[in-house]
């Protein structure tokens, strides 16, 4: 292994080395300092004559007498299904004093893509027991579904009741319990506060999940670059869990703005043509390689299941955060301020939250044949309602007819009963889609036109209407 | 991809520098847009900067490790596919590498590098029925023999375009392998059923003649009020989730085309697997065969090495284009056309070109065109009559029309269907708005639905237009006031506009008998909200009160015709319901 002293640019997160043998791109780096630290670092750019090194731990305190050693590898992951329980830091080293890790396999972190043709299309329901989510935007094994959410929301607090609550209904009536498929969670935290590091590992410490977890932390002190491996380990990890060791393999990484400033800086370092709003113009491509990373596989057990959580700067689902994520991802969920400011809990707005995966993950012998019709009726009545309520602030409620003011009805019931649940309630999806009934009953039958009339028939109220019309009355 | 067969003895070169999918090689003897193989692992490239003794390479694989110093070795032939039969029923990778294939040579569920497979099966014996015999003349395009490829469709074996042409001196009839010769002309020359054809090369034809005949989609807003010609363009922007791949893949199972090349280009991974999943199980409205029989599949996911992305759009073309000289209507979508155009970008940011508008290269608009111009009803040089629709997702950043991408897509096609997020958040799909959209083939295609479905056609839909022009500057007004503040007659037009939108704009892929809609249906459902209309106006006229008309309990089975099977019944009865019932109010 050849070693350098040839440094002869530092800017930002790079470091420029005068070679004279060839190096592989993306191969790692080691670069130790004058004081004996080393830093770890990867591969940008291979030319003959130099190469454009990234430095994960940031560039501070490295001059030009540090001396470079080019691994001759690219960056791995040492998995073993010990890792488990275990708490590491943003580069994979174990930060929580255990026993030294000792890998059954080193595995390349950034992934080969999962040949399409070897996919299975996911479609088995997840049950998080959030009637937002089960009944209106279903989540299911192997689905990307990322939570958009704005700074000062209770984002966490979703993803932690998510992962404390989800199951897979049908194999619990199965009494498939701790044998089997288990069910493990890899958390990847790129930036966040230490406070939200607590957060996130007392509700693990006190429901006893993190003996069923494997967690990355890069805080918001730690090094930004480093923020740009940190999903990587963990997706390596999940691969790992799920297709080797049959796991089902729930991945939530927050927060997925940190890592994209990250990039972003990279990109500035390297004076590269800026795309929208600075952020690089590959950065979809780099999303899609992370988020691309969940799914099932042919002839395997296992699943690994993804809930990133990003911040939407200023609130703005346009910017190339989201806008780029909500591309990739099989859906989203939204976090709504107004709605949190009016104390529901969790505060979903289901209009603009999607499951593109949940059509075929609903329905008879899956969730209850009256789901999807359900689900669009109340999507429709909702809609209706919310845009009644801009008008009745202008001509007030007089001026609706009888069913425009059953439909404003409608959309504060739903909100109110339907969406608000509080984070410790586990809803049944029987118990989500009876509550759907109850709200739909509101409304004439006639009005029901998204549904079935066999559906109706056989589950709507007769009496709700009797009772909301003499309540008026 | 082809695997170069004629390969001129060239120099290889030496890498000079590596940066993500974007290679320097020194000393390399290549042409512009020759394929080479880059690396001790051979990985495939493409040429696509000469300067001086430097070729820039782009490479449709993984670069991780590759290191300066090693090899490149050029192939002297451009990218090209493999055309013949077995391309049907198919899924490759941008550079035709059939998906199944590469999964058995790598033993594995992930795409490892440095394999290579060509685009059909070079072993596998077909049926050959000669369709020329010996002594006669011909020429280039011209058919020679047809092979049943799938029960849906007969392959046509045809002369190579580039061929001289001759006598036929020998010609075989039986079961053959694609290499194998199967006809002979006089001077010397013979003829397989494998062919190759460069990509980034329109296959040559006679003529394009201007397009009569809808390509049926079986979608009421699409074949109703905005409808696509065999050999027309489309395009289908609209922000994420907005509706572009469920509109594709509906037309991908139910338009009226021969043949089906989907493009899946940076999208995602499990829609494809969707595909592969459905498309087997599904029939084929027009044959009742499987679905998958007419359709070749082109995966290129968002994670698969981004210079692919920029190839996969001109491999499905040429397919296309191969089986539109055969006389077929073949029917393209690209989702999306936007991953495409980024894929463009970020080779030419790495390339550092000058960069035009938003970082895309200046050249981005002519790719665009010279790739939409390859869409069209043909005649062909061997006589036949073919065409290629394409129709093209685009995904503009934060879902704003006005950016490169859609903007330069909407300058050449001729049909738009603009989708919209408001509509989408409200599960009004297909989220197509009505009032935004448009197609300029409109007009030469009424003569077709006044033979072929109604005479009335161009004007009921007129009536359908109105009407929903009307509510759009209604619900102006209701904004401010309230829709009791409007007179009686709008507030009726108001109603009859809602059932337009509920009954016969909004259909539900994922309802079995919804999902696919004939022509017939979109005009009777269309009819009935207008039997609707003119009964409703006459009894308001009469004197009866809006509330009324609105409240008959015939009004709201409009909404249930979608899911009719026996439709025609349906709607009699209703039609009649609907009229009795407002007669009795007067
Ligand atoms: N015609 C339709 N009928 C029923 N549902 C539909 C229809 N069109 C779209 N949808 C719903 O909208 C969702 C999103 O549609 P789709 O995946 O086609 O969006 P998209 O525009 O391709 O988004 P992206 O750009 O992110 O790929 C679907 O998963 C489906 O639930
Ligand atoms: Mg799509």
């Amino acid at each position: 292994m050849k070693e350098y002293q040839t440094i002869t640019e530092i800017s930002g997160p790079l470091v420029f080395v005068e070679t004279d043998e060839p190096v592989g791109y993306d191969d790692i780096v080691e670069i130790e300092l004058s004081d004996g630290e080393t830093r770890r670092g990867q591969v940008l750019e291979s030319a003959s004559d130099y190469v454009a090194i990234q430095v994960f731990e940031g560039t501070e305190g490295i001059d030009r007498d540090a001396s470079v050693r080019f691994l001759g590898e690219t960056m791995k992951m040492p998995v073993t299904e010990d890792l488990l329980g275990r708490v590491m830091d943003g580069t994979g080293q174990p930060i929580d004093g255990g026993p030294e890790i000792v890998p059954d396999e080193r595995r390349d972190i950034v992934g080969e893509a999962i040949n399409p043709f070897s996919r299975e299309y996911p479609e088995e329901f997840i049950q998080t027991g959030v009637s937002a989510i089960d009944g209106m935007n279903t989540l299911v094994r192997g689905q990307k579904l990322p939570i958009f959410s704005a700074s000062g929301l209770p984002h966490n607090d979703l993803a932690l009741q998510i992962a404390r609550q989800a199951t897979v209904p049908e194999e619990e009536e199965e009494g498939d319990d701790d044998e089997g498929s288990e069910f493990a969670v890899i958390f990847g935290a790129m930036g966040i506060t230490a406070e939200e590091a607590n957060e996130f590992m007392d509700d693990f410490e006190r429901t006893g999940a993190l003996e069923r977890s494997v967690v990355f932390m890069n805080l918001a002190d730690d090094p930004a670059v480093e923020r740009t491996i940190t999903p990587r380990l963990a997706l390596t990890t999940a691969e790992y869990l799920a297709f080797e060791k049959d796991y089902h393999v729930l991945v939530i990484l927050t927060d997925m703005t940190n890592y994209c400033e990250a990039l972003r800086e990279i990109g500035a370092a390297r004076e590269e043509v800026p795309g929208r709003r600075g952020y690089p113009g590959y950065m979809y491509t780099d999303l899609a390689q992370l988020y691309e990373r969940a799914g099932r596989i042919e002839g395997r057990e296992g699943s690994v299941t993804q809930l990133p959580i990003l911040t939407m700067p200023g609130d703005d689902d346009t910017h190339p955060i989201p806008d780029l994520t909500g591309y990739i991802t099989e859906g989203q969920i939204y976090i709504d301020r107004d709605l949190n400011s009016q104390g529901i809990q969790p505060p979903i707005n289901v209009l603009p939250s999607l499951s593109r995966l949940m059509d075929d993950g609903i329905g008879e012998g899956l969730t209850r044949a009256d789901h999807a019709d359900v689900k669009d009726q109340i999507f429709a009545a909702y809609a209706e309602g919310e845009d009644l309520r801009d008008l009745v602030n202008i001509v007030g409620r007089e001026a609706l007819s009888e069913l425009d003011n059953k439909y404003l009805d409608f959309a504060d019931r739903f909100e109110e009963e339907f969406v608000d649940q509080g984070t410790d309630t586990a809803r049944s999806i029987d118990e989500t889609l009876e509550l759907g009934w109850d709200l739909l009953s509101m409304l004439p039958k006639d009005a029901l036109n998204r549904i079935d009339e066999d559906l109706i028939e056989e589950h709507y109220r007769e009496d709700e209407t009797a009772e909301t019309v003499e309540a008026e009355a | 991809m082809s695997q170069a067969t004629d390969t001129d003895v060239r120099e290889d070169g030496i890498i000079e520098s590596v940066s993500g999918p974007v290679v320097t090689a020194r000393d390399l003897d290549a042409r512009m847009n020759d394929v080479v193989y880059v690396g001790s692992e051979g990985l495939m490239g493409e040429v696509i900067e000469i300067e001086g003794n430097i070729t820039t390479i782009q490479v449709y694989e993984e670069t991780s490790g590759v290191s300066p110093g090693e090899p490149v070795e050029g192939t002297g032939s451009p990218l090209s596919v493999d055309l013949g039969p077995g391309m049907l029923d198919a899924i490759y990778d941008g550079v035709q590498r059939p998906l199944d294939v590469l999964e058995e040579k790598m033993g594995s569920a992930f795409l490892d590098r440095g394999v290579d497979a060509p685009g059909i099966d070079l072993e596998k014996t077909w049926e050959f029925t000669p369709e020329v015999d010996e002594g006669d003349e011909v020429e280039a395009g011209d058919i020679v023999g047809t092979v049943p490829e799938t029960p849906s469709i007969d392959h046509k074996v045809m002369v190579p375009p580039d061929s001289e042409g001759g006598e036929v001196v020998a010609i075989e009839s039986g079961n053959f392998n694609v290499e194998e010769t199967v006809v002979e002309l006089d001077n010397g020359e013979e003829i397989q059923m494998h062919q190759e054809w460069p990509v980034r090369q329109q296959r040559p034809t006679v003529e394009k003649e201007t397009p009569t005949e809808p390509l049926i989609s079986g979608q009421r807003v699409l074949d109703g009020l905005f409808p696509i010609a065999k050999g027309g363009t489309a395009a289908i922007p609209g922000p994420f989730g907005s509706g572009k791949t469920v509109t594709q893949h509906q037309l991908a199972k139910w338009a009226d085309a021969d043949i089906v090349v989907y493009v899946g280009c940076g999208e995602r991974g499990n829609e494809m697997t969707e595909v592969i999943e459905d498309f087997p199980e599904l029939e084929d409205p027009t044959t009742g065969n499987a679905l998958m029989d007419r359709t070749c599949l082109i995966a290129n996911t968002s994670n698969m090495p981004v210079a692919a992305r920029e190839s996969c759009v001109y491999t499905g073309i040429t397919i296309a284009e191969y089986f539109r000289d055969m006389g077929y209507d073949v029917a393209l979508m690209a989702d999306s056309t936007s991953r495409w155009a980024e894929a463009m970008r970020e080779i030419s940011s790495r390339l550092e070109e000058m960069p035009g508008e938003e970082g895309y290269p200046a050249y981005l608009s002519a790719r665009l065109s010279e790739f939409y111009e390859r869409a069209g009803y043909f005649e062909n040089i061997n006589g036949t009559e073919g065409s290629v629709s394409v129709i093209g997702a685009v995904s503009p950043p934060g879902g704003d029309f006005s950016e490169p991408v859609t903007q330069n897509t909407l300058r050449i096609v001729k049909t738009f269907w603009a989708l919209d997020a408001d509509l989408a958040e409200r599960r009004h799909f297909p989220s197509i708005n009505w009032n935004e959209s448009y197609s300029l083939y409109r007009d030469q295609l009424d003569p077709w639905f006044e033979d072929n479905v109604r005479a009335d056609w161009p004007e009921t839909r007129q009536w359908a237009i109105d009407t929903l022009d009307e509510e759009a500057e209604l619900q102006e007004i209701v904004q401010l006031v309230g829709k009791d503040a409007l007179p009686e007659d709008q507030q009726l037009t108001l109603e009859i506009a809602r059932y337009l939108r509920e009954a016969w704009l909004q259909q539900n892929a994922f309802h079995d008998v919804d999902t696919f809609c004939e022509p017939e249906k979109t005009y009777r459902i269309m009819d009935a909200a207008k039997t609707y209309n003119d009964a409703a106006f006459e009894a308001l006229d009469a004197g009866v009160p809006v509330e009324e008309i609105t409240d008959i309990d015939a009004a709201p089975r409009l909404n249930r015709i979608g899911v009719q099977e026996d439709y025609n019944e349906y709607i009699d009865d209703l039609e009649d319901d609907i009229e009795s019932q407002l007669r009795e109010l007067y």
